[in-house]
């Protein structure tokens, strides 16, 4: 009999929770057994309460287990799990999990499937159709069909990338560049991280093409450094496409080259925003540049640049092998396509849910979620990020479409959701809001530089008891500054969760004055 | 367990020059130094700047904007603890005012013994499993006050591997 293959991730969440004591475990117990097992380490599917999630390769498909913890790996032998038995643990075939088998997997249609450095499974799992079909093409044909996808940047802001890839593909220049915004900043977002650990030859397909589009031949993958396990994976899939003329001088043999590179941030949340990316790729202070110029004129190094996120580059290699139009078919209105929503904070069974938009708050919540961890009432949930809004339970109802959410003064950022119990405080989340700006401003403009600190004060008047009136008036007008007058979203949006929570939570706004409390008791 | 070498110039020019023809320099420079040495002593300052012809203002400037890198020898072992809202919703904070009630350790700071430095960070994309914590460059997630109290003991955890 030949080996039973294994799967044990090498996610990040995976590994945080024990997943390589797990993979020991079971390569220990299998020896001791004398039974021929060979471990992959895929990525993670993406139900991250279930980690470390085992799989095992049967007949029937893969089977699967967890939460696995060490000490269960001689039960899960003795039950015989290697040819899929049940278990207290077991789930049956992964795809048939409720929670899997309902979501419209595109861009994440390989993660956790395959080994996330093998070009072999890589391939043969749909790996570089696009890019072959790319590769046939002219340029222009490239984004006419990332045009009629009607992608959007997942980034947050929402811009169509074949919009933006035409203007730079219609400049002239010399060198232009394409960057990768891996920079993921916001709280409850972790699909950029999930995609590169998982299935980085995606990303790098879809930069390549990328390049291609615009007439770039290099390009710059900008990480953050808090994800120091897919620093080590993207760099070693770098490696294998450089061996195999996936990337080089000539790309597949084509005699186009395109090289890329990783730089690493250095824990600055406004690095994120794409022209703080590109000062600080120049190996500057983070400090956003006023527009315009748009990057896409004047970007990296002043070159024409294509600034775009890791999940609006990792989902062109889809796009290109399958045509616009069938991109098109998911989602609604103009927000088109798949949305890949990250579930997370106070969360019974949080994890990556890619979706058509559309889908309501309520349903990823409830439905998927299960409710909160804590199993204590809901409260709030913060869409988007840190510039996002706090909902309550009746705004859950809520479709997740990019104008649904500004109708509901949210946005929808980079698809994260960060939910909470009845024990958060609003009038504290809108505190750390603008407290967060103040640490993580630029500090290039004032209303964002002075007005996020103002802001920390007047909430700490508000939240000591000592309101009045007139301070809520500060507050709005502050916010309204902060809105109106801002260079970038990171000053002019902080605004959002602020009044979100005032206008949803005002009991936590207006508590009794701490002396009023005393007398009263 | 980060094994820093004590800073010594010539490394840190060897460093320099391996790096300096890289576009955009700095940061490279500056986290290929702190992989080293723990820090970036701010002496190489005027030799970074000689090095990619830019002004000692700019190199301080850039050294000191980005909150990852460290201007002073950090403990044997750094902790990071997440404080984004993710982990804030499920009781971040508590760790924290643990790890001052109990061990007497405020954020930021590095134990008179040199042990331990404990540090803030926002966000490690582990947020379906906070509350989440990075030691030494690994990521830990649902982590709780017992956990936290082995790291400070050195005491043995398989979660946190072996302690010296
Ligand atoms: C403060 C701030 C932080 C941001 N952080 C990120 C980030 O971490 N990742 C990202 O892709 N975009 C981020 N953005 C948005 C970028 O500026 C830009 O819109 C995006 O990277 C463009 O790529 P896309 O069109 O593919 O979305 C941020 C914006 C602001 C204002
Ligand atoms: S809003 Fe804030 S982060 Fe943006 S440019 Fe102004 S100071 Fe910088």
């Amino acid at each position: 009999m030949s080996a039973v293959k294994i799967y044990v991730p090498c996610d990040s969440a995976a590994l945080s929770v024990g997943a390589d004591r797990v993979a020991k475990a079971i390569a220990r117990e299998a020896e001791q057994r004398g039974i021929a097992v060979e471990i992959v380490r895929n990525g993670t599917r993406g139900m991250l309460w279930l980690e470390p999630l085992v799989e095992v390769e049967t007949a029937g498909g893969r089977v699967a287990y967890g939460p696995v913890r060490p000490a269960d790996v001689a039960s899960l032998f003795d039950v015989g799990f290697l040819a899929g038995a049940e278990h207290p643990l077991g789930h049956g075939l992964t795809t048939e999990i409720p929670y899997f088998k309902q979501q419209e997997r595109l861009t994440f249609e390989r993660c956790g499937v395959i080994d996330p450095l093998s070009l072999d499974d890589y391939r043969a799992h749909g790996g570089l159709a696009g890019l072959e079909k790319a590769l046939a093409v002219s340029p222009a044909e490239i984004v006419d069909t990332v045009i009629a996808s009607g992608l959007r940047g997942r980034g947050g802001a929402g811009f169509p990338t074949g919009i933006k890839w035409k203007t730079v593909l219609g400049v002239a220049s010399d060198q232009k560049y394409v960057t990768c915004n891996a920079d993921e900043g916001d709280s409850g977002t972790f699909a950029d991280r999930m995609l590169m650990e998982g299935d980085p030859f995606t990303l790098i397909e879809g930069m390549i093409i990328a390049g291609l589009a615009v007439g770039a031949d290099t390009g710059f993958i900008y990480l953050r450094s808090e994800y120091p396990h897919a620093h080590r994976t993207l760099l070693k899939a770098i490696e294998i496409a450089e061996e195999d003329g996936l990337l080089g001088k000539s790309v597949l043999g084509s005699k186009r080259a395109f090289n890329l590179h990783v730089r690493l941030g250095a824990g600055s949340y406004v690095c994120g925003e794409e022209t703080a990316m590109l000062e600080s790729i120049e190996g500057k202070r983070g400090v956003v540049r006023a527009k315009p110029p748009i990057p896409a004129f004047k970007g990296l190094f002043g070159k024409p640049t294509a600034a775009n996120n890791v999940m609006s580059l990792a989902t062109i290699p889809w796009i290109m092998a399958h045509g616009g139009p069938a991109y098109a078919a998911f989602g609604m209105g103009r927000s088109l396509g798949t949305l890949t929503i990250q579930l997370a904070g106070n969360i019974k069974r949080g994890g990556l849910i890619e979706k058509a938009f559309g889908v309501t708050l309520r349903e990823i919540i409830e439905t998927y979620g299960g409710g909160t961890l804590s199993g204590r009432p809901f409260k709030a949930v913060q869409v988007g990020g840190p510039l996002g809004a706090y909902f309550p339970e009746s705004l859950l109802d809520t479709p997740m479409d990019y104008e649904a959410m500004a109708k509901a003064k949210g946005l929808l950022g980079h698809g994260g959701m960060v939910v909470f119990d009845d024990r958060v405080d609003l009038a504290n989340q809108a505190r750390f809001a603008f407290q967060f700006c103040a640490e993580e401003s630029c500090g290039k403009c004032t209303p964002c530089r002075i007005g996020a600190t103002r802001g920390v004060e007047i909430m700490d008047t508000i939240i000591a008891g000592e309101d009045s009136s007139k301070t809520f008036q500060m507050l709005d007008d502050l916010c309204d500054l902060m809105t109106d007058a801002s260079l970038c979203a990171m000053g002019g949006l902080t605004p959002v969760p602020v009044m979100s929570a005032l206008t949803h939570f005002p009991d936590d706004f207006r508590k009794v004055p701490e002396p009023m409390r005393r007398a009263a008791e | 367990m980060p094994a820093y070498r004590p800073w010594n110039a010539e490394t840190a020019s060897a460093i320099i020059n391996e790096l300096k023809s890289m576009p955009g320099a700095t940061l490279p420079i500056f986290h290929a130094l702190q992989n080293e040495f723990g820090f970036v002593h701010p002496d190489i300052i005027p030799e970074i700047a000689d090095a990619l012809n830019i002004s000692r203002a700019e190199v301080h400037g850039t050294l000191t904007f980005y909150h990852d890198f460290r201007t002073e020898l950090p403990g044997r072992r750094i902790l990071k603890i997440c404080r984004a809202e993710a982990c804030q919703s499920v009781g971040c904070e508590d760790i924290v005012s643990h790890l001052e009630a109990a061990h007497r350790i405020s954020m930021g700071t590095t134990t008179d013994d040199r042990r331990l430095t404990v540090e803030t960070i926002y966000c490690l994309g582990n947020c379906a499993l906070g509350p989440s914590i990075m030691l030494d460059g690994e990521v830990i997630g649902r982590a709780d006050t017992d956990l936290i109290d082995d790291i400070c003991h050195s005491r043995r955890n398989e979660r946190i591997g072996a302690e010296a």
